[in-house]
C-alpha cells in the first residue's frame, strides 16, 4: 500500500535527522547505524512506489499521471523515476544510499572525521526527504481513481532512458557525499593526504556514472529524436556538463593533494562547488525556468525551494570555507614547471571553462530579464568552451611526463620533430583531400596526439614494455581516460564536420542516392505494439556489394496523444547510416514518404570513447597494491592522534 | 620557488585565461546569440532585412501550407496581425501542423522570406517552446 510506503519515508526523514544529530556530535557507530535504518526503511518505502506502478493503481495521483495499463512492465518499473516525484524519491534513495556506502568504505582511523561526514550526510538526506514530502509528494491518493493512466511520455519509453536517471543520479548525489566529507574535513580543519587518499575514491565513485549517465543521455538524443545529432547544449545538457567538468577538475586536483599535500583548499572548494552545480542542474532543470523535456515540474514553489536549499547548503558550506581554509596547512614545495603547476593548468582551464558553460546557460535567462528573447547555441560553445578545451588538450602530452616539485625538462627534438610533421600532414590532408573545415581537421589531430601523448605516458612509466602489466591499475585508469577523451574528440569533430545528410521524398518503388548507398523504398507498412500503432518503412540500401535493410518507423502513442520518431541506423566500420521517418505527402497526385536519412562518419568513436574515459575511471578505484618504494613516503594520517576538543564545532 | 613568486605565477595565468575566455564570450554572444521575433514585432522594426538570422515564432496558419518539391514546405507564421513566410527543406516535427504553434531558426533571404534551419513545435502537452508560452493563438 502506498501509505506504507509514505509512512516509511517520514521515518527515513526522522531517521536522517538522528544521523545528522549523531554525526556532527562525533558519535560514528550511531551515525553509520541510523544511516543503515534510513536506507533499509528508504528502500521499502521506494519499493511500494514501485509496486503500485507495477499494479497500475491508479488510485495513486502520482500513478494516474504517469503510467498506463498497456505499458511494457519494464516501463511501468521506469516509470517510477520518469517524472518530478518518483525522480526525487530515487535521489533521496540515492543520498541514504552514499551514506551507507560511505560508513562501510570509509576506514580513516579518524572517528570524528568520519562521523561528522555522515551527520553532513545526514543533513543533505534530511532537507532532501523532506522536499520530497512536503514539495513534491509522489504518495499522495487521488479520489476518484480514473480507470486508466495517463501514460508516460513516449519518448522516455526507452531502454536507454530507463537507466540514464539512475545513473545521472549517482553521479549528481554521489558529489554530496564528497561535498560532506569537504564539509567535514574543513570543520576538523584536516584536509591533507590522509583524507584526499580517503576521498578520492567517492570523486570516482560519482564521477564514473555520471560520465555513463551523460552519455547514455546523448545516446538517447542520437537514436530517439531523429536529428541525427548528439549533443545539442540544450541547457539540461549543460546542467549536466558542469559538474562533469568540475568533477574531472576535482579529480586531477585531489591527486596533487593526495600525493604533495599540496592544493588542499582548493580541492575542498572544488568539492563543495562539484555538488553545489548538482544541485544547480536540479534547480534549473526542475524550476521550469528553462525549457526541456525535462522540466516536469513547472511549479515556482519547487523552484524556489530548490534554489533555498542550494544557497543554504552551498552557502553554509562556502562559508565554512571561508572561516577554515586559511588554517590548512600547505603541502610539499613546487615550482610553477612542474606536475603541480600543470595540473594547476588543467584545473584553470576547466574551472574557465566551467564558467563559459555556465555563462551560455544563464545568458537567456538574463537576457529575458532586460525583456530580449535570445537563445544560445552551438555557435557559442564552439567560439568559447571548445578553444579553451582545445587549448588545454594540446598541452596535456607535453606536461603529463613532469615530475612533482620540479621538473627538469630536457625535450626529445627528434621525436617532437617526427610526431609534429606527422600530426601536421594529417591536418593538410584532412584539410584539402577530405575536405574537412578547419576545425574539424584540427580536432582530429588533437584527438591523435592524446592518444599518442596517453601511449607514451604508460611506457614511459613501465620503462620497459614487459612490466606495462605490472603497472598499478590507477595508471592504467589515467591512460584509458586520455586516450578515450582522445577517440571520442576524433569522433565528435569528424562526425560534425563530415556527416551527411538530405530530405528524400519517395513513393513506394522510388529510389534514392545518398553517400554511395541506394536507398529503395520497398513499402510502408503499419503496425501495432502493446501502446501504440505505427507506420513503418522498410528501405533497401544497396553499396556495391553491401545491402541492408531499414526500418525506420514514427509510432503514435494514442494514451498520450503524441507521435514519436524510431529511427533505424545501419552500423558499418565508416559510420552509421541512419534514417528517419517523416510524414506522408500527396504531391500531384502521389503518395510520398519523406525521410531524413544521414550518414554519420565514426560516431561510434564518441559513445566508445566516452565509455573508455568512464571505465578509466572505474580502474582508477581499484586499491592500490603495496609497493617497496610507497612504504618511504610517509604519510600523516591516523598515526597522528586527533587533537582533543570537547566540542565539535558544527 | 618562493611561494610568492608562484602565487604571482598562478594568478596572472589564471587572469590571462580569464580575459582570453572573457573576450571569447564577448565575441561569440555578439555573434551567435539568436533573436527572436514574433511577426507583430518584426512588422514594428520594419519588416525582415536580407541576411538577418534568428528565430521567428508564432502559429502556423491554417490553409497556408504547400510544397514547393517534394522535401521543402512553405508555410505562414502568424499571430494577431502579422504573418511571415516560412520555407523549410527536411522533416518537420512530430507535431508540427497547422494551427499549431512553431518556432523556426534560420535566416530571411533576399525576397523576406525565412529560410528556416530547425523547425520547433510543441513538443508534448508539457512541453512548449519557450518562445511561445506567453503567445496567444490567433482568434480564428
Amino acid at each position: 500500500m502506498i501509505e506504507t510506503g509514505h509512512l516509511a519515508a517520514f521515518l527515513a526523514l526522522a531517521a536522517s535527522v538522528v544521523q545528522t544529530w549523531y554525526g556532527l556530535r562525533g558519535n560514528r557507530p550511531m551515525a553509520a547505524r541510523m544511516a543503515l535504518s534510513a536506507l533499509c526503511i528508504m528502500g521499502i518505502s521506494f519499493f511500494f512506489l514501485i509496486i503500485s506502478f507495477v499494479a497500475s493503481d491508479f488510485s495513486v495521483a502520482l500513478v494516474a499521471e504517469n503510467s498506463h495499463t498497456l505499458k511494457p512492465l519494464m516501463y511501468k518499473i521506469a516509470g517510477t523515476w520518469g517524472n518530478h516525484e518518483g525522480s526525487m524519491a530515487l535521489w533521496c534513495l540515492v543520498v541514504i544510499g552514499f551514506s551507507v556506502f560511505g560508513a562501510i568504505r570509509l576506514q580513516t582511523g579518524r572517528t570524528r572525521f568520519e562521523a561528522v561526514a555522515l551527520g553532513i550526510q545526514g543533513a543533505i538526506a534530511t532537507g532532501s526527504l523532506a522536499y520530497l514530502l512536503f514539495a513534491s509528494n509522489p504518495f499522495l491518493r487521488l479520489d476518484p481513481a480514473p480507470l486508466q493512466g495517463a501514460g508516460l511520455n513516449p519518448l522516455l519509453q526507452d531502454p536507454a532512458l530507463a537507466i540514464h536517471p539512475p545513473m545521472l543520479y549517482l553521479g549528481y548525489v554521489g558529489f554530496s557525499f564528497v561535498f560532506a566529507l569537504a564539509a567535514a574535513g574543513l570543520i576538523e580543519g584536516r584536509i591533507d593526504r590522509h583524507w584526499a587518499r580517503a576521498t578520492r575514491g567517492f570523486v570516482l565513485a560519482a564521477w564514473v556514472p555520471l560520465t555513463v549517465g551523460i552519455a547514455l543521455g546523448a545516446y538517447w538524443a542520437y537514436y530517439e529524436l531523429g536529428w541525427g545529432g548528439w549533443w545539442f547544449w540544450d541547457p539540461v545538457e549543460n546542467a549536466s556538463l558542469m559538474p562533469w567538468l568540475l568533477g574531472s577538475a576535482l579529480l586531477h586536483s585531489i591527486i596533487v593533494t593526495e600525493k604533495r599535500g599540496s592544493f588542499a583548499a582548493w580541492t575542498a572548494l572544488l568539492a563543495v562547488l562539484a555538488f553545489c552545480f548538482s544541485l544547480l542542474g536540479a534547480f534549473l532543470v526542475r524550476s521550469g525556468v528553462l525549457t526541456s523535456v525535462h522540466a516536469f515540474a513547472v511549479d515556482p514553489l519547487r523552484g524556489s525551494l530548490l534554489l533555498a536549499g542550494l544557497l543554504a547548503y552551498g552557502g553554509a558550506a562556502l562559508g565554512l570555507f571561508a572561516w577554515r581554509a586559511p588554517s590548512l596547512r600547505s603541502g610539499a614545495a613546487w615550482g610553477l614547471m612542474s606536475r603541480e603547476g600543470a595540473l594547476m593548468l588543467n584545473n584553470l582551464v576547466l574551472a574557465v571553462a566551467t564558467v563559459t558553460v555556465l555563462i551560455g546557460t544563464l545568458f537567456p535567462l538574463l537576457a529575458e530579464v532586460t525583456g530580449r528573447q535570445m537563445s544560445v547555441g552551438a555557435p557559442y560553445f564552439n567560439l568559447t568552451f571548445s578553444p579553451l578545451m582545445a587549448a588545454l588538450l594540446v598541452v596535456l602530452p607535453l606536461v603529463q611526463s613532469w615530475s612533482w616539485g620540479k621538473a627538469s625538462i630536457s625535450p626529445n627534438w627528434k621525436l617532437a620533430a617526427i610526431v609534429g610533421a606527422l600530426l601536421g600532414a594529417t591536418i593538410l590532408a584532412a584539410l584539402f583531400v577530405f575536405k574537412l573545415p578547419f576545425g574539424a581537421a584540427f580536432g582530429l589531430a588533437l584527438g591523435l596526439w592524446l592518444l599518442f601523448g596517453a601511449g607514451r605516458e604508460v611506457f614511459r612509466r613501465a620503462m620497459v614494455p614487459s612490466r606495462l602489466l605490472s603497472l598499478p591499475a590507477r595508471v592504467w585508469g589515467m591512460t584509458f581516460a586520455h586516450a578515450g577523451l582522445g577517440l571520442f574528440i576524433i569522433g565528435a569533430v569528424i562526425e560534425t564536420g563530415a556527416s551527411y545528410e538530405r530530405t528524400i521524398a519517395l513513393a513506394e518503388g522510388d529510389s534514392a542516392e545518398i553517400a554511395g548507398w541506394t536507398l529503395t523504398l520497398d513499402a510502408v507498412r503499419s503496425g501495432e505494439g502493446p501502446n501504440w500503432y505505427s507506420d513503418e518503412g522498410t528501405l533497401l540500401a544497396k553499396s556495391g556489394s553491401k545491402e541492408a535493410v531499414l526500418t525506420p518507423s514514427k509510432r503514435y502513442y494514442p494514451a498520450a496523444r503524441m507521435p514519436t520518431t524510431e529511427t533505424a541506423i545501419m552500423k558499418s566500420l565508416r559510420g552509421d547510416l541512419y534514417a528517419a521517418l517523416g510524414d506522408r505527402r500527396v504531391v500531384d497526385g502521389r503518395t510520398l514518404w519523406t525521410f531524413r536519412v544521414y550518414f554519420n562518419p565514426m560516431i561510434d568513436f564518441v559513445f566508445f570513447g566516452v565509455a573508455l574515459m568512464a571505465l578509466g575511471g572505474g580502474l582508477a578505484m581499484m586499491p592500490m597494491r603495496k609497493r617497496k618504494t610507497e612504504a618511504k613516503v610517509p604519510i600523516e594520517g591516523p598515526a597522528t592522534p586527533e587533537p582533543q576538543r570537547t566540542k565539535v564545532i558544527a | 620557488m618562493r611561494a610568492r613568486t608562484r602565487r604571482l605565477g598562478i594568478v596572472s595565468v589564471a587572469a590571462a585565461l580569464l580575459l582570453v575566455a572573457a573576450s571569447l564570450v564577448f565575441i561569440a554572444v555578439k555573434e551567435s546569440a539568436d533573436l527572436f521575433w514574433t511577426p507583430t514585432k518584426l512588422a514594428e522594426l520594419g519588416g525582415p532585412t536580407p541576411g538577418l538570422s534568428g528565430k521567428v515564432g508564432g502559429f502556423v496558419a491554417v490553409g497556408s501550407l504547400s510544397y514547393d518539391s517534394p522535401t521543402e514546405i512553405r508555410f505562414e507564421i502568424i499571430d494577431d496581425a502579422h504573418s511571415i513566410t516560412v520555407v523549410f527543406d527536411g522533416i518537420t516535427p512530430d507535431l508540427f501542423e497547422e494551427g499549431a504553434g512553431v518556432v523556426a531558426e534560420g535566416a530571411f533571404n533576399e525576397t523576406g522570406i525565412f529560410v528556416a534551419r530547425l523547425l520547433l513545435a510543441k513538443h508534448d502537452e508539457n512541453y512548449v517552446p519557450r518562445e511561445l508560452k506567453d503567445a496567444e493563438g490567433p482568434s480564428t
